[in-house]
């Protein structure tokens, strides 16, 4: 056990850093506005314009980002290694320059592309998604679909050379700003319910397609609802065979699991928390100095560096090609209880300073903690409620046999 | 960078597990605990022949000059298996020797303690649940010791124990050999009857003095701090194992009772607060050794986070293995009491909490 880096790799870590000073200026962080909405818990560099972009371009042809998507789609293509992989996020973070897009093109799409899509599609999206030029959003979700996501309805009959939709999806991040969605569609309703389903890429603007926004507990709009009326998209647009369209997804599913079960977020959260009780008064004593208050922090502590050195172990098992198993699965479950309540505690300190809203100038932090604490609660549901992830672990990672109810309707 | 176990490390551990499977199963660990000093100075021996005693002694003297983490990972092995016998006080008595920088007395007792044929531990604890070293009230005036040591582990066994006292120069460490005039040990009926304790009293008792101040004994403190946690995150493992397992052996209402939703998600949340416990206790094995900075701090979180984990996993097997599992014959017990003991021993989870608050500055 070793916990610092090679020579090779500190090497590595000051090539990047030179770098990051000659291609990301203080000017360039000046400029950069702070992130919003859900962002705020990714402390993510979310800019998009042209001086990002030309940015980014460069860290790519360094290969210091997109590694594992080849050069010809426009990605930076190196062998993969997550050493190096660890120390771009962490110098690139403190250097506040861009990172890779952060949205659901970039992280599920562009995989699955690589891997099931076909030669002209991944000519034509990955390079301008890798670049945020094409935004994607994901139709997954339905009314009556979610955790059961396999009984999705949403239809697509051929005419022709096209798809025609009908249906709706819900839940869908950025569907108001996205030129893009990829979805899952039933194209066999006749077939058992994994078998029936197709992979889709639908153009936003395409007639017959409305947004309608769908505001959330936190007062702010992230999600939509999409609702499909005729409308009609090229056949070619598929990603994998017909009736595929389940396994396609499968490997995006992952991807997303992966990218949700960082203790980052945790991090951030806690290190706010424990400054405000080294900062909040409450009845005349610091709230750093309440007896309960400070055993809570400790316990909740204990579980971020838990957490954080299973990051460690996770990252050694990945540098020597061994198969994580049981440890990787449970580190989305972890990570978002965790998440929950670190904020949970915040709420606590805030005491009646909790009441305050997002923006208020009289909260402390702006109200940030009153949202953080809300959206805690959205991301223990996000990517797989706590109860299919809890599934998941119990039939994956432990063994447990499959429920024979839902077995049984499965595959009827 | 690298925070994974070595190839010679994933041995150690494999050759423990089997050997303890093989030498010592759970009739085998009743056996022992049923009996009046509820250790086996057979099964000692093979340890040592293993060369889990000298582990963490340096060649010179007769050990393996291996680390805190190996150390840590036979305890855990020793918690899989519910293994009953003096180990852990020895284990302390071995790093406060260690930590001592006493030559003449490493040269006299640590090839002993190596081969198995001295015994040592370690005795810290006061009245009023005191296992601060700089608070000890154990006197040494002179070279005798006179005072009471509470939950003295292994001590109705022991050869030599090395008690934290204080002089006329602040505090310090005194060993004590069995047949020191003025000795008493009181065997105490414990609820981990793997693990015996004892009460030690010292009436103008001849002890030598090892080390003034308080670094040796709080490193020995830390240590067995460690390694209860390795012990806790073992027995809080064997419990889910032992748990997955029955559940999906059991039946009930026509289908194994693993197959409901509710039973799959306690293991699932047990499950999910163990694995990530792990890096916990290797990262504080690990700065025992090599992080001076953070080694009092991560042994405090470490046995805290994993003891009460070990409490929540005793009882969901508890729970899950129903009636049975509440029975002598059926073997949980034997966590469910290990669990109780790493709990209170060397100070409960809170007193350790305050204390990383503290360290923390906060």
């Amino acid at each position: 056990m070793d916990l610092t880096y090679s020579a090779e790799y500190e090497g590595f870590r000051e090539e990047v850093r030179s770098f990051l000073a000659s291609n990301w200026t203080d000017e360039d962080r000046a400029s950069t506005p702070p992130p919003e909405g859900a962002a705020v818990l990714m402390g993510a560099v979310v800019r998009t314009d042209d001086r990002a972009t030309a940015f980014r371009i460069k860290a790519i042809e360094q290969g210091y980002l997109y590694r594992n998507v080849p050069r010809r789609y426009g990605g930076g293509e190196q062998s993969p290694d997550t050493l190096k992989e660890t120390i771009l996020q962490e110098e690139f973070r403190k250097a506040k320059a861009p990172w890779e897009i952060m949205g659901q093109g970039p992280s599920m799409l562009v995989p699955t592309l690589i891997e099931c899509g076909s030669e002209a599609q991944k000519e034509r999206f990955i390079r301008d998604t890798l670049l945020g030029k094409l935004r994607w959003c994901q139709g997954y979700s339905e009314p009556g679909s979610g955790s059961d996501l396999a009984s999705l309805r949403t239809r697509a009959e051929l005419d022709g050379d096209q798809w025609i939709i009908n249906g709706q999806k819900i839940w869908t991040s950025n569907a108001d700003t996205a030129d893009w969605m990829f979805c899952l569609v039933r194209t066999d309703p006749e077939a058992p319910k994994h078998d029936g389903i197709t992979y889709l890429l639908i153009e936003m603007n395409t007639p017959g397609i409305t947004v309608r926004p769908l505001r959330q507990m936190t007062g702010d709009v992230d999600f939509n609802e999409v609702f499909f009326e005729d409308a009609r998209v090229p056949v070619t647009n598929m990603v994998g065979a017909r009736g595929k369209g389940w396994s396609v997804s499968r490997s995006t599913l992952k991807h997303e699991r992966a990218l949700i079960g960082g203790s980052q977020i945790a991090r951030r959260m806690f290190d706010g928390v424990l400054f405000l009780a080294m900062s909040l008064n409450t009845r005349g004593q610091l709230a750093i100095h309440d007896a309960a208050i400070r055993r809570r922090l400790v316990e909740l502590e204990a579980r971020l560096l838990a957490s954080e050195y299973h990051g460690y172990r996770l990252l050694t098992m990945s540098a020597r090609g061994e198969a994580p198993g049981r440890a990787s699965m449970v580190t989305k479950l972890y990570a978002t209880s965790l998440n929950y309540d670190i904020t949970q505690l915040g709420m606590d300190i805030l005491a009646d300073r909790g009441l305050l809203g997002a923006g208020e100038d009289h909260a402390p932090a702006m109200g940030m903690f009153t949202t953080a604490y809300m959206w805690s609660l959205g991301i223990l549901i996000a990517g797989g409620t706590a109860n299919i992830q809890r599934n998941i672990i119990a039939e994956r990672a432990l063994g447990l046999p499959r429920d024979p109810v839902m077995s049984a309707r499965q595959s009827a | 960078m690298n925070f994974g176990l070595s190839g010679e490390q994933v041995l150690l551990k494999d050759t423990i597990r089997r050997f303890l499977a093989e030498r010592c199963d759970t009739s085998r660990v009743r056996e022992i605990m049923e009996s009046d000093t509820g250790h086996d100075p057979a099964l000692w021996t093979e340890l040592a022949g293993l060369g889990i005693q000298g582990l963490i002694i340096a060649e010179q003297h007769g050990g393996s000059g291996q680390e805190m983490l190996d150390l840590a990972l036979a305890a855990e092995e020793l918690g899989y298996a519910a293994t009953p016998g003096p180990f852990l006080g020895s284990c302390m008595a071995t790093v406060a020797l260690i930590a001592s920088n006493n030559d003449a007395a490493q040269a006299r007792w640590l090839p002993d303690i190596a081969s198995g044929a001295v015994l040592a531990t370690f005795a810290l604890s006061e009245i009023d649940c005191e296992w601060d070293p700089a608070r000890m009230k154990t006197r040494a005036t002179g070279s005798t010791l006179s005072g009471t040591k509470c939950l003295v582990p292994g001590a109705s066994v022991a050869d030599v124990i090395v008690v934290a006292a204080t002089d006329a120069d602040g505090p310090g460490l005194w060993l004590v050999e069995r047949d020191a005039a003025g000795l008493t040990t009181t065997a105490l009926s414990g609820v981990d009857m793997t693990r015996r304790i004892a009460q030690v009293t010292l009436q103008d008792t001849p002890a030598t003095k090892l080390v003034a101040g308080i670094d040796a004994a709080s490193r020995a403190r830390d240590a067995g701090l460690v390694l209860v946690a390795a012990d806790a995150y073992g027995g809080a493992h064997r419990c889910l194992d032992l748990t997955i397992e029955y559940a999906s052996a059991r039946e009930q209402f026509g289908q194994v009772i693993g197959a409901f939703q509710a039973v799959k998600h306690q293991l699932a949340d047990l499950a999910t607060e163990l694995e990530p416990a792990l890096s916990l206790c290797w990262y504080a094995a690990h700065a025992f050794d090599r992080l001076p900075d953070q080694a009092e701090r991560s042994a405090c979180i470490a046995k805290s986070h994993l003891t009460t984990i070990f409490d929540r996993a005793t009882r969901v097997a508890t729970e899950l293995h129903g009636g049975i599992g509440f029975t002598w014959e059926f073997d949980l017990h034997l966590w469910f009491r290990r669990a109780m003991f790493d709990r209170g021993f060397l100070g409960e989870a809170g007193y350790h909490r305050d204390r990383a608050a503290d360290l923390a500055g906060w």
